[in-house]
């Protein structure tokens, strides 16, 4: 990058050029036989007492946050990392068991689809950049119920609200409880949070808050930034993903929800011959 | 928890439908595919690139719109080994990584913004907003739509199908669009071809192969959605054959970059200052 810059006017091909065989990095680097470094660190001897998820927001914000790393942990494991394989990326995890495929490729494709819109990664990215947005309205005079009427004008949902399947987040009490016993139940992103719920589960929509605003606001009240956040939540839901996987490859093969022909819905199009 | 009395759970489709085997109804009997028999029909009728098309768009092609998607399948097939999405599947094969990863590599690197499948969708878009209208184009390249921050793609930093990184428009790029536009003489790639210079101009920077692949498959009715998805489908046959080759050339005799990478910041052998 700062080779880029400080080429602006090059062309194309000469910033190529200027980059072929030379990856200047600050980020880090394994020097072969003696040490690794991330950040500057050396592994070894700087890094080795961080927990690993200490070492992962290291790696992805450059800031040794422990409390954000607990944070992680506790909501990861009490939000995201449900072990139910009809649950749509951990199926795909449990499909891959029974198909016989392996560990490594059933969980890089659980966590692939992970980033998705009604579920994953998406509202947990969009519930933080919402709640950033609405706080900067708030301060600017805006009330609640104009915030979030803009929201849903500009973008047809609240990330962080409504729910599919049910609209109770069963996942909010022992969150909240988790939360007060790290003592990061009492930010104003987190209170901005319920101030929304209330709103919006009185409305017309009946949205109630799911656990998407609460980890969302308790990131916020970190300081965490949108794209640190979805950095580190991208291994979130590895701890549902693996379980489903290990159970469907224990059992015999093919079992996992087989479907007969009769499964199948068809409206396609009548029989028909094809003429070349 | 099973309940007799609730219908089964099905999966609706408009593309296939199955007959079962009067001995087992976990097996078909006959597959038909958009109403055709696949195994009884279509096989030995139907080209690949007809029955990939018949999937997607639930009807046969022309054959004129056959020969647009072959040709255009032909020339992505390959990106070559010094593209990015096939470098990936390559680092899967010289590791000795599962054959799978190779070409999960190839599909997470070409998905992106640069060179890859979400840089066509995005073009498709631009294709749908401004159609062949010169005036339209100028001002969407101008003033490019931002994404959502809530998104999890990062934004486009560049004209979509036209590549940041270029000198003049490449050999290869002219001539695809040469050959697809002698096969129909289809209006949007008539049009692309005659505003190349002036695109080109404006984004600073040359039509690349992203741009034709969007202006063909917008040009032959698909959306943007089948759009990335084709584009990502119809580029792994190299990654796939490089893959293969360079597992078993092995990771020695394939680019390192051993000393090419220089720490900036290296607190040395014994840093101990936390």
């Amino acid at each position: 990058m700062m080779i880029e810059k400080e080429r602006k006017n090059a062309t194309g091909p000469e910033r190529l050029k200027a980059f072929e065989d030379n990856w200047q990095t600050a980020m880090g680097a394994w020097i072969p036989g003696e040490r690794a470094v991330l950040r500057g660190k050396n592994i070894f001897t700087e890094l080795n007492n961080y927990s690993w998820m200490e070492f992962i927001v290291y790696a992805v914000t450059g800031e040794h946050n422990p409390k954000f790393a607990k944070l992680i942990e506790g909501l990861s494991l009490l939000s995201t990392s449900y072990p139910d394989p009809r649950l749509w990326n951990n199926r795909i995890a449990a499909l891959a068991g029974t198909a016989r495929s392996t560990g490594a490729l059933a969980l890089s494709a659980g966590i692939a689809a992970s980033e998705a819109s009604i579920y994953g990664l998406k509202p947990i990215k969009g519930a933080l950049d919402f709640l950033y947005r609405a706080s900067a309205k708030k301060r600017a005079g805006l009330t609640i119920e104009s915030i979030v009427k803009h929201e849903l004008k500009a973008r047809r949902c609240v990330s962080g609200y409504g729910r599919p399947l049910t609209s109770i987040d069963e996942r909010i009490a022992p969150a909240l409880h988790f939360l007060a016993e790290i003592d990061a139940d009492g930010g104003k992103y987190l209170q901005l949070a319920f101030e929304i719920e209330e709103y919006l589960k009185g409305s017309r929509y009946k949205y109630r808050m799911n656990i998407a605003a609460i980890n969302a606001a308790t990131a916020a009240d970190l300081g965490v930034s949108v794209d640190d956040y979805y950095y580190t939540s991208t291994l979130a839901f590895i701890g549902g993903i693996l379980p489903c996987h290990v159970d469907a490859k224990n059992k015999p093969e093919g079992m996992f929800f087989p479907l007969s022909v009769k499964r199948i819905n068809s409206i396609s199009s009548p029989s028909r011959t094809w003429i070349n | 928890m099973n309940n007799n009395d609730k219908p089964l759970e099905q999966i609706t489709t408009k593309i296939w439908r199955e007959e079962a085997e009067p001995d087992n109804p976990y097996a078909a009997a006959a597959s038909y595919c958009a109403g055709y028999d696949v195994y009884g029909d279509l096989l030995g009728k139907a080209s690949l690139i007809e029955y990939l098309w018949l999937l997607f768009k639930l009807n046969p092609p022309r054959k004129e719109q056959a020969r647009m998607l072959e040709s255009l399948a032909v020339a992505l097939a390959n990106p070559g080994p010094r593209d990015h999405s096939v470098r990936g599947a390559m680092n899967a094969g010289v590791g000795g990584s599962t054959r799978a990863s190779a070409l999960i590599a190839a599909l997470s690197i070409g998905a992106g913004n640069l060179g890859g499948a979400r840089e066509v969708f995005t073009a498709m878009q631009y294709w749908q907003q401004c159609g062949m209208d010169l005036d339209k184009w100028l001002k969407i390249i101008a003033n490019p739509p931002h994404e959502e921050h809530t998104d999890v793609w990062p934004e486009m930093e560049h004209t979509p199908g036209f590549d940041p990184n270029g000198a003049s428009c490449p050999t290869p790029v002219k001539q695809l669009l040469d050959h697809l536009i002698a096969i129909e003489h289809s209006a949007p790639l008539v049009w692309l071809q005659s505003h190349r210079p002036t695109l080109e101009r404006h984004t600073d920077s040359p039509l690349a192969f992203s741009g034709v692949a969007a202006a063909t498959l917008f040009a032959l009715g698909f959306d943007p959605e089948q759009a990335e998805i084709l584009f990502l489908m119809l580029r792994l046959p190299g990654a796939a054959a490089h893959a293969l080759e360079q597992e078993k050339m092995g990771w020695s005799r394939y680019p390192f970059f051993g000393d090419k990478l220089t720490l900036t910041n290296d607190p040395g052998p014994s840093s101990n200052d936390d």
